[in-house]
């Protein structure tokens, strides 16, 4: 049987294609690209079709942002919630996210999961400094980033000792929550974050802050004064 | 636990031992027998009770009565583990010089439960092979769970209202 192939759309010569997005042009257009028949304007706009330019920075933070390994680390019940996010409903997967690593060496995210005392802080600290750069953390729930309902002399907040990334409100936090965080920390990797909500429903200048004319030591009611031992 | 009656002929047999040692007896509301002993001879009181069949120290904690002077409290609760009674032994010191003789000789579980009634109340048992704190940072200072001792804690929004604002305990 005599196989006949008849030219598309009346063209005779692969450099007469004017319509790129005609498939099978395209295909003897690539066809004559690995001949090496390909030449002159055809073959720049070959070149131009083909070729993805990026800096490396973009491509480097976009493997980054979908390749994080987070570290096993649990605290308190958050690392409950925590845990679920690997789970087959909120699938962390999806994003690459997945590979909890038992070793800081090779993890590139510390999620703070729960209330953090003083006597454990330098242990985050120290994990933290021995994880490699590229790092990051996030701090999840109330304790871990205002103390919350434990706001008493045994813990201390996140920022006093970390650089904490992105905070997940919440007491503790549902999965959802934590995977919105872990979204808005792919954003921050890959350079495409998005404005806060207050920039978005027009809020900004609606910030909470403390009543005219209270100062910070005022407020700080319960605050343990500096050198104040009382009791010791 | 033992009735009424009961707790006040323990209180008898263990004064005839040694005069000073009982202080008082508490009934509370019908729900826990309490010896007030002297603390000078809380060992005294406590040999005693382990003599009569309390062999086991369910329990051994601080209490601060602030303003109540003596302040502190320190409460063993002693279980009688054939008949099922229990007795609660109380001794009050006084914060200026809080001491009291450690019961670890005669319960080896007092051991970690003194240690947390020291790093908490800084009551300090004498005796005791290894008197430091166990809960908080060694370079700690004071004794959190007394009650003037400052809550601390981060300032946020509403601390500055805290005291005022509807549902604070008072």
């Amino acid at each position: 049987m005599e196989i006949k192939r008849e030219p598309l759309n009346g063209l005779t010569t692969p450099s007469a294609i004017t319509a790129p997005s005609d498939f099978r042009a395209r295909q003897l257009q690539a066809r004559d690209m690995l001949r090496g028949d390909l030449e002159g304007e055809a073959l720049e706009r070959y070149v131009k079709e083909s070729v993805l330019t990026t800096t490396v920075e973009k491509a480097v933070a976009w493997s980054q942002g979908n390749s994080i390994w987070p570290l096993t680390f649990g605290l308190a019940c958050c690392a409950i919630e925590m845990m679920s996010i690997v789970g087959a409903r909120v699938d962390v997967a999806r994003f690459g996210w997945e590979a909890f690593w038992a070793s800081p060496r090779q993890a590139d995210l510390l999620i703070l999961s729960g209330r953090v005392s003083v006597k454990m802080a330098p242990v985050i600290r120290r994990i933290y400094d021995q994880m490699l750069e590229p790092r990051w953390a996030i701090s999840m729930g109330a304790c871990c980033s205002s103390m919350g309902v434990f706001n008493n002399y045994a813990l201390v907040p996140a920022d006093k000792f970390l650089p904490i990334d992105v905070h997940v409100p919440g007491c503790p936090p549902r999965p959802e929550a934590l995977l919105h965080g872990i979204l808005r920390l792919r954003e921050k990797i890959h350079g495409t974050e998005r404005d806060g909500w207050r920039e978005r429903y027009h809020a900004v200048g609606t910030e909470e802050v403390l009543a005219e004319g209270t100062s910070a030591s005022d407020a700080a009611i319960n605050v343990f004064p500096g050198g104040d031992t009382a009791g010791a | 636990m033992p009735d009424a009656t009961e707790l006040e002929l323990t209180a008898h047999e263990l004064r005839d031992r040694n005069a000073e040692s009982i202080l008082g007896t508490d009934f509370g509301r019908g729900d826990r027998a309490v010896l007030l002993v002297n603390p000078a001879h809380v060992i005294d009181v406590l040999t005693a009770l382990h003599a009569k069949g309390y062999t086991f120290l369910a329990s051994l904690h601080g209490v601060d009565y602030y303003p109540d002077e003596p302040r502190l409290g320190v409460l063993y609760e002693l279980l009688d583990m054939q008949n099922v009674d229990r007795i609660t032994v109380k001794a009050r010191v006084h914060t200026d010089d809080p001491r009291i003789a450690t019961a670890t000789g005669l319960f080896p579980g007092a051991d970690f439960p003194e240690r947390e009634v020291y790093d908490m109340f800084g009551v300090v048992f004498e005796g005791h092979q290894d008197m430091r704190r166990i809960l908080m940072p060694e370079d700690f200072e004071g004794f959190p769970q007394r009650r003037d001792f400052p809550v601390g804690g981060e300032p946020v929004l509403f601390t500055y209202n805290e005291e005022t604002t509807y549902g604070k305990w008072s």
